[in-house]
Formats: structure tokens, sequence, C-alpha cells
């Protein structure tokens, strides 16, 4: 059986689809088998973030609606042989989502599959409540300025009550990932710093994704970040995460630390 | 002829109680709709989707002023489910029903206690998940929550004193009937002694609280001291005022 992941964020625009697809493509590059399915109906994205828009024939909704087969619709990536894509549908509404047929695609997907990585639309409404609901694991995405947190909580909030998990009286497993951190903003108070995001979100962290041009560029490329640039900052940070969200105990490193290092050596050369 | 019922289904009536806010107008109503209106301003939203019931017990008004103080408080959103206290000549079609039977909050628990058999559970908000374990024997029932309050969610427990272990978020509320005891930081709203418990006092080891109520008597972050932020804090009533100091 697989493992069901959500990646989920009350705030949109805060790199869920790009966080669902890097670390799908890094959790694939370790030879896991992984489907990321895309939630977000109506408003399709993560395929294009995949590099696979062009090839979106069948989507989730056709499936959930019989139209077509599960089979049909799961795009494998051209990079990795064990990465694979559910498309959403552009041009259906969420309502087009039934609780009993997303069941059984997730049923389907967890047999098929070592994780199963559900991209789930911004927002505490339907869509984001059906992609959450199976989950055996959540990931929300925040970033480091207070309306993310405090939607952040909100959502935390829904995990731990509008999720078959928490409805047969078990805990669900969340981590926090927080992304586009800017360590130098973060010192001069333009952002939250990660202390003061754990303080009030107070669930286990799995990584801080430094803001970083290579993402944008990774997206606009049609590839996961952690394909399109291995070395890249936010790349390594994913696949440190990948690694945390397989249950190994890593060390977190703030982007900070590093940062402030160097500062402190420039500092001194300018004085 | 006579219409043969073919669904012999009856229809399902049943007894639910429900705790409500009782607003108690006093004359004259243009001073007590200014002051009602200064409190709403100060906590937006506050009567919002609550039930409220209008005591109007000892109040000397006719039909038409009771009807015009109904519409002045539907007009900024106080929905008014049921009148107390009024004579049967007051009220008509156009007003809503009259309630009677109300209790006082204190003698709510040993009433509860008493028709525990017949009656349901007290609703407790819908999308919580943290629910009031119902405690029958214990002389001073009490609530402990082992996880954060996050922000969107609602904690009610009339019954007693609310002892949080975590956070209670920008955005959540905890409502209690005794005390609350927060061992973490206050960011939301915490109303406590609501059931008109006087001597019920609020704990957090980090004030950054939008809203404190005790038995009514409320301040919003704005009237709060400004060097009590961030520290621990405990809030008590005195007289009508509520007093603040910090912890150890």
């Amino acid at each position: 059986m697989g493992k069901v992941v959500v990646v989920t964020s009350g705030k949109g625009g805060v790199g869920k689809t790009t966080s669902s697809a890097a670390l799908g493509a890094a959790l694939a590059q370790n030879g896991e088998k992984v489907v990321v399915v895309d939630f977000d109906v109506g408003l399709r994205n993560l395929d294009l973030v995949m590099g696979a828009e062009r090839r979106v024939v069948y989507d989730l909704v056709n499936v959930i609606q019989g139209e077509a087969k599960l089979s049909q619709a799961l795009i494998r990536d051209k990079r990795l042989e064990t990465l694979y894509l559910l498309p959403a549908s552009q041009t259906r509404d969420k309502d087009n989502l039934t609780p009993e047929g997303v069941e059984k695609v997730i049923a389907a997907l967890q047999n098929a599959f070592d994780w199963v990585i559900c991209d789930s639309p911004a927002g505490i409404e339907r869509g984001a409540t059906l992609a959450m609901r199976h989950a055996d694991i959540a990931i929300v995405v925040t970033n480091p300025e207070v309306s993310s947190v405090r939607d952040s909580d909100r959502i935390i909030g829904l995990l731990d009550s509008k999720t078959l998990k928490a409805e047969n009286g078990e805990r669900m497993e969340k981590h926090l990932l927080l992304t586009r951190y800017d360590p130098v903003r973060a010192e001069r108070g333009d952002m939250l710093k990660v202390d003061d995001v754990l303080e009030i979100l107070s669930i286990p962290l799995m990584g801080i994704i430094p803001e970083s041009a290579d993402v944008l560029r990774a997206s606009n490329v049609g590839s996961p970040v952690t394909l399109a640039d291995n070395r890249s900052a936010p790349a390594l940070a994913y696949f440190e995460a990948a690694r945390r969200l397989k249950g190994e105990a890593l060390p977190i490193t703030i982007p900070g630390e590093k940062r402030s290092f160097l500062g402190k050596i420039f500092g001194r050369k300018a004085a | 002829m006579n219409d043969v019922l073919t669904e012999s289904r009856p229809i399902r009536l049943k007894g639910r109680s429900f705790l409500a806010l009782a607003l108690t107008p006093e004359l004259p109503l243009e001073d007590w709709l200014t002051r009602l209106d200064d409190l709403a301003s100060r906590s937006a939203g506050f009567f919002l989707r609550r039930p409220v019931v209008l005591d109007v017990d000892g109040l000397e008004i006719d039909r038409s002023q009771l009807r015009d103080l109904v519409d002045q408080l539907g007009k900024r959103n106080v929905r008014i489910m049921g009148i107390e206290g009024a004579r049967q000549s007051l009220l008509g079609a156009d007003l809503p029903p009259a309630m009677n039977d109300g209790r006082p909050a204190a003698d709510y628990e040993a009433k509860m206690a008493e028709q525990a058999e017949k009656a349901e559970p007290l609703e407790v908000a819908a999308e919580t998940v943290l629910t009031a374990e119902p405690a029958a024997a214990k002389a001073t029932p009490s609530m402990v929550v082992t996880q954060p309050v996050r922000s969107g969610q609602s904690l009610f427990f009339p019954e007693g004193d609310v002892t949080i272990i975590g956070s209670v978020a920008s955005g959540a509320e905890v409502v209690a009937g005794g005390s609350i005891h927060i061992y973490g930081a206050l960011r939301g709203r915490a109303m406590a002694g609501t059931t008109g418990n006087a001597s019920a006092r609020i704990f957090c080891r980090k004030l950054e609280a939008e809203l404190i109520a005790i038995d009514g008597f409320y301040k919003t972050a704005d009237d709060m001291e400004q060097n009590l932020r961030g520290k621990a804090v405990q809030i008590w009533l005195d007289g009508e005022a509520l007093k603040a100091g910090t912890l150890g």
C-alpha cells in the first residue's frame, strides 16, 4: 500500500504545485514509484510545471465520472521512469469531484504506487477537503508572512477534524514546508523568522526552501526544480525534505545561518 | 373523500438544549443601543451566528417599542431567536417567539446532569474536534485540551474550566464557564466566566490576545496595557473592571 500525501495550504500562491512536483520528482529519482495528482480542478497547473501540458488527454474528472480508465489518464514523465502525473481538468469545475469517486481513485493509485502525492487547491472549500480526506501524511506549505501562517493554522485545524484519520480518532502526520524564505529579509524583519512560524503553527518542520530564481526558471521550462538543476539551493532543500518525508531524521539547516556567516566576512571587509 | 395516508413514517421531534446568550436591555433604549454599538465596534462579529435571546423581564415598554428594538438589533446583525419575560400581549406573529423556563447559566450544570438520560448532549461548535468530556461525577468539571486551538476553531465549554496545553491561534476562540488556563500563547479570543462567574480568571503564558472577556466584561487588543504584551499574564475581574497582572 502506497502512502497518500496531501500538499496543502490555506493561501494560494505559496508553492504547493511547485513543491508537489519537486518532491514527487525527488522521490522518483530514488527509484520510488510516484504519482502526483492534481486536485486543483478548474485551474490545472501541475501539468505545466511537470512539462506535460500537451500530453493531457484524459484527466481526474474523466476518471471519476467513468469516461476514462485510470491507466488512460496517467501520464508517465519523459525523464523519470517511475514518475507519473494524473492531471486535473481545466474545463470542469470542482463540483465534479465526488467523495466516492475520489475514494475509488485514491484506493486504485495506492495499490499501484509507493507514493500518491495530492496537489490540493488552496483554501478550505470542497476541493481542498476532498484532497486531504484520504491522506496519511499532510505537508502544509507556508510562506514566511502572517496571512499565510494564519491560513495554514486554519488548514491544520481542518486536517485534525475533517479527514478520515481524524474521524477514526487517529492523528494525521503533519509536516511544515516553509517556502520562499529569504534569510536577508527575515533578518531585517521584513519576513517572519523560522522560529516565529514554528512557534505559531507548532508542527514539525520538514524543510525550508530558499527564495530563488531557480524555482521560477524551472517552472517556466516545465520541469520540477529537483530535475531541472539538481545542484541548485532549492533543489537540495527539496531533496532533503523528501528524505525527511521518508522518515529520515536529518538536521535542519536554516538558510540564514550560512549567509549570515558570509555576511560577517563581507561586513568586516567593508569596514 | 378522505386522503389516505400511504406514508406511515412519523416525523421525528426531539428535544435539545442549547446555551444561548441573553441580552438584557435597559431603559432608555437609545442609550443602551449606543453602548451596544460601542461594544460591537470593539468586538466585530461577536453576535454573528450566535443564538441570542432578548430578556425583557421587568422592562416597561409597549409593543411598538419592542418591535422597534428587535428591528434596531436586526440592523446591527443581532438575530433574536426568542424573547424572554415578555407579557403575552407584547408578542405577536411579527416578533420572535416567547421563550420561557430559561435558567440562569449557573444552574445549568446541575440541570444537565439530571437530564443527562433524556436530553441530547450539549452541542459543541460544529467544526471543532475538541469535544467536551461529560464529567458527571466531578464537582467542578474541567476540560483539558492537549493540542493547539487553531485559527477558525471555537472551543465552547460552559460547564467549567478549560486548560489548554498549547497556544490559542489568532482567529480562534475559547469560551468557558469557568477559568481559562493557556500554557502557550493566547493570540485569539478568550472568554471566561461566560455563565455569570465573576471570579473566573484567564491565565496565559504569553498574552497576544485579540479579545479577552470575563463574565461579559470585555477588553480588546487596543484597550490592553501594552507593557503586558508577550508576557505571562493573569486577568481577573475587579468589580466591573478587568485587571491584569504578570505572573511569576
